[in-house]
């Protein structure tokens, strides 16, 4: 059952000596009791003390591990059920599905193509995070093989989909690190056991039913395997999601060790469409997916399922932001237009589409206000006269325009003369307060020229 | 132990509102989150709006032009092709000619349109205003007259002109939208100004705008989960209107899905992009629970229908 703060801060050392991150044992304590920190963290707790407190403070799910270097993927450890109480904190991980019976070339050309698919969205890096190699082949070596050539031809950590025997032979022949090992069933789970307590590999759980899988993590869990990954079993949208709503609210809300552990689904096996494919990894990338197996990862559905979790992961807390500078929009020239906004990234991402969708060229300069959008920046004193004739004292736009007319949004008109007075030589002209009217006001507008 | 399901059970409902009058179409009266089918009743699927512009479409994307560009310039084919064709459940004139600061089509120009559209199909209509608060007020109080009998949706109410378009809703029997920038206390506050005027609770729906995928969906996710939450497990009444998601409008602005592959070539495929950004876009505002989701693009909507499908709803 879970602690309370006060029954955990009792077994702790309470010598606030602040080593764990947190100033106090107390604070240090709720922190624990609420799921938000690990007991590990306490350098000095007794052995007594930390056998008597591990199950209460383990977080209500594990976070797992897979890979190792620089493209580990952590999944687990969410806290909430609905992203706007407090945030998801672990994106889920998209793996590209290869068969080991699939034609080499075909292998080489998918693998050449999701390394390429990558991209850089509001300062962050989105791309698939891992390649799961099924031994449809039946055959070890050919599987070993195929996973051999794979770790050749991307450093993305694999999903090893294969019986134990496969997956030794592949483990040792390509020496992975932390490979997630799927699957055990009844039928295998000693040796899967085995296998992961080998290496110190994360392990997938494959059950035929709920009830199953809390028998298969309980039993698993007393062997000392504690990095798993739950398939529910299931290959219907309808089922997996409903089993994805179950096992969330079942680790979170109801504290049920068994099922306090990050998920796999498989949209890849649950269709043959390719576009319906994607609908449902989608579905699994909003509600309660750790890990995406799909067959499919075209750029233009990986771009969209990347997009939607980097939506679906922001913290509501912290608005996503842009950063400062001039972005040309365009092709702009010495003669464009420049514009300034904030750098809240939703208040950059609907001006700069905006003056693309004008196809006037542009400077686009985005301050940085600590994400806030222009209105809201202005209020809290951030989007304000000194602020933005620093930002423009510091660029080097007046390198790449030859006049020195600033345009700023409608809403903050009133620092317009204030904001002249900074920028010494500028006209300050005030645009459109609404983003959808810049296109109009862009085909009317000419900067004054020196 | 033997494996308890962790039920959860809910104090409120969404209303039930039906809509048009020829072929009728219910929209909410759930009483679970969406596709909560394990513990609850969801009457009615999330119903599909498609898009009928009331003039040419200018600089939309390839996709669309191949795919509905037969039609767009003639709303009354167009609407009848979502009727027949596309499966739409209910057609959403969106009259974006109006606007002032565009081709500023007259009162007496929009209302032929809608006047045409009300013939030519047997599903419900919504109609929409080109968003311009003044000039909505004007021209969706003569809409409201000449649809009167058809049940028909009227919107965007917004904070500047809900008194005009309620009082037409009320004088001629039109249900309305209201419509509030991604904020529940907005959305709640819309509705009882309404309510208080004299416009029937069931006579409401909520609009509490889209962002599409990319462009602040995040945002319009947790609004629309924030509002259902409230309805369904606080009772929150004025929080129980099924919601309406305007969302074929932000997601076709997108680059992401107009932009030629030639200019993206890293974004792959173009002829699926721009499906699959308004098919995600649509899935979370769905997944948020959206009622009626208005949409664009024919394949967008063959796809969401067949999730909805899937899901047994």
């Amino acid at each position: 059952m879970a602690l309370t703060g006060m029954d955990i801060f009792k077994q702790l050392p309470k010598t606030n000596c602040g080593e764990c991150g947190i100033p106090t044992c107390l604070a240090f304590a709720m922190k624990l009791a609420a799921g938000g920190a690990s007991l590990e963290a306490c350098p000095h707790v007794s052995e007594e003390a930390k056998a008597k407190l591990s199950e209460a403070s383990a977080p209500p799910m594990r976070g797992v591990t897979i890979g190792e270097g620089d493209y580990t993927l952590k999944i687990g450890e969410e806290l909430v059920v609905y992203r706007h109480e407090k945030t998801f904190f672990n994106p889920p991980g998209y793996a590209l599905l290869v068969e080991d019976n699939e034609d080499s070339a075909a292998i080489d050309a998918k693998l050449a193509l999701l390394k390429e698919t990558s991209y850089e969205r509001v300062g962050q890096i989105l791309r698939a995070d891992l390649v799961a190699v099924k031994n449809t082949s039946g055959d070890v070596n050919t599987f070993a093989d195929v996973v051999k050539k794979v770790t050749g031809a991307i450093e993305y950590p694999l999903i090893l989909m294969a019986e134990a025997p496969a997956i030794e032979a592949a483990v040792e022949a390509a020496s992975l690190a932390k490979p997630l090992l799927y699957a055990a069933t009844a039928a295998n789970i000693d040796a899967m056991a085995g296998l992961a307590k080998k290496y110190s590999a994360p392990l997938a759980v494959k059950p035929t039913s709920l009830e199953e899988l809390a028998e298969l993590t309980d039993k698993l869990d007393g062997m000392g395997v504690k990095d798993l990954v739950i398939d529910m079993g299931t290959r219907t949208l309808k089922e997996t999601f409903q089993n994805l709503v179950f096992t969330r609210r079942l680790a979170l809300k109801k504290k049920q060790r068994p099922f306090g552990y990050p998920t796999i689904t498989f949209p890849a096996e649950e269709t043959d469409d390719d576009m319906m494919e994607a609908v449902h990894a989608a579905v699994y990338a909003i509600k309660y997916g750790g890990i995406i197996v799909l067959r499919d990862l075209s750029p233009e559905k990986a771009y969209a399922l990347f997009v939607l979790r980097q939506n679906i992961y922001t913290d509501p807390q912290r608005p996503m932001q842009v950063e400062q500078g001039f972005y040309p929009i365009n092709n702009p020239n010495e003669d464009s237009p420049v514009l300034v906004t904030t750098n809240f990234s939703l208040t950059y991402f609907i001006v700069s589409s905006e003056i693309e969708g004008s196809k006037m060229p542009a400077w686009l300069g985005i301050v940085d206000v600590d994400g806030l959008s222009t209105l809201t920046a202005w209020a809290a004193g951030k989007f304000v006269p000194e602020r933005i004739a620093a930002f423009i004292g510091k660029s080097d736009i007046l390198d790449k325009v030859k006049h020195k007319t600033l345009v700023i949004p409608g809403y903050v008109a009133q620092i317009s003369g204030e904001l002249e007075e900074e920028l010494q030589g500028w006209k300050v002209v005030v645009g459109p307060r609404e983003a959808a009217d810049i296109p109009a006001f862009l085909k009317s507008f000419q900067p004054v020229m020196a | 132990m033997a494996f308890q399901a962790p039920l959860e059970s809910y104090s409120g409902k969404i209303r039930e509102i039906t809509l048009g009058s020829d072929t009728q179409v219910a929209v909410g009266g759930e009483n679970t989150l969406p596709f909560y089918t394990f513990e609850g009743n969801i009457p009615n699927r999330p119903r599909i709006a498609m898009e009928v512009y009331d003039t040419e479409p200018v600089g939309w994307a390839g996709e669309l032009k191949s795919a509905i560009g037969d039609v767009w310039g003639d709303p009354v084919a167009w609407a009848k092709k979502c009727e027949s064709e596309y499966g739409a459940d209910i057609v959403c004139l969106q009259l974006a000619s109006t606007d002032p600061n565009g081709a500023n089509r007259s009162v007496d120009e929009a209302v032929a349109t809608v006047k045409a559209v009300l013939e030519a199909v047997s599903i419900p209509v919504m109609v929409y205003g080109s968003g311009n608060a003044d000039k909505d007020g004007e021209i969706l109080k003569a809409v409201a007259e000449v649809a009167q009998g058809k049940n028909v949706v009227i919107g965007p109410a917004v904070e500047d002109n809900y008194k005009s378009v309620a009082a037409a809703a009320m004088g001629f029997g039109a249900k309305v939208a209201g419509e509030t920038p991604i904020d529940v206390n907005m959305a709640k506050q819309l509705n009882i100004l309404m309510s208080n005027l004299g416009v029937a609770v069931d006579s409401l729906l909520i609009d509490p705008s889209t962002g599409a995928l990319g462009y602040g969906l995040e945002y319009c996710f947790s609004v629309n989960e924030r509002i259902k939450l409230a309805a369904l497990t606080q009772n929150d009444n004025m929080l129980q209107s099924p919601t309406v998601s305007n969302l074929g409008r932000e997601v076709w602005k997108a680059k992401e899905a107009k932009i030629s592959q030639e200019d993206a070539p890293q974004w792959g495929d173009e002829k699926k992009r721009g499906i699959i950004w308004e098919t995600l876009t649509a899935i979370a505002v769905m997944m948020a629970g959206a009622d009626i989701l208005i949409m664009r693009h024919p394949e967008s909507v063959k796809l969401i229908k067949k999730t909805i499908a899937e899901f047994g709803v």
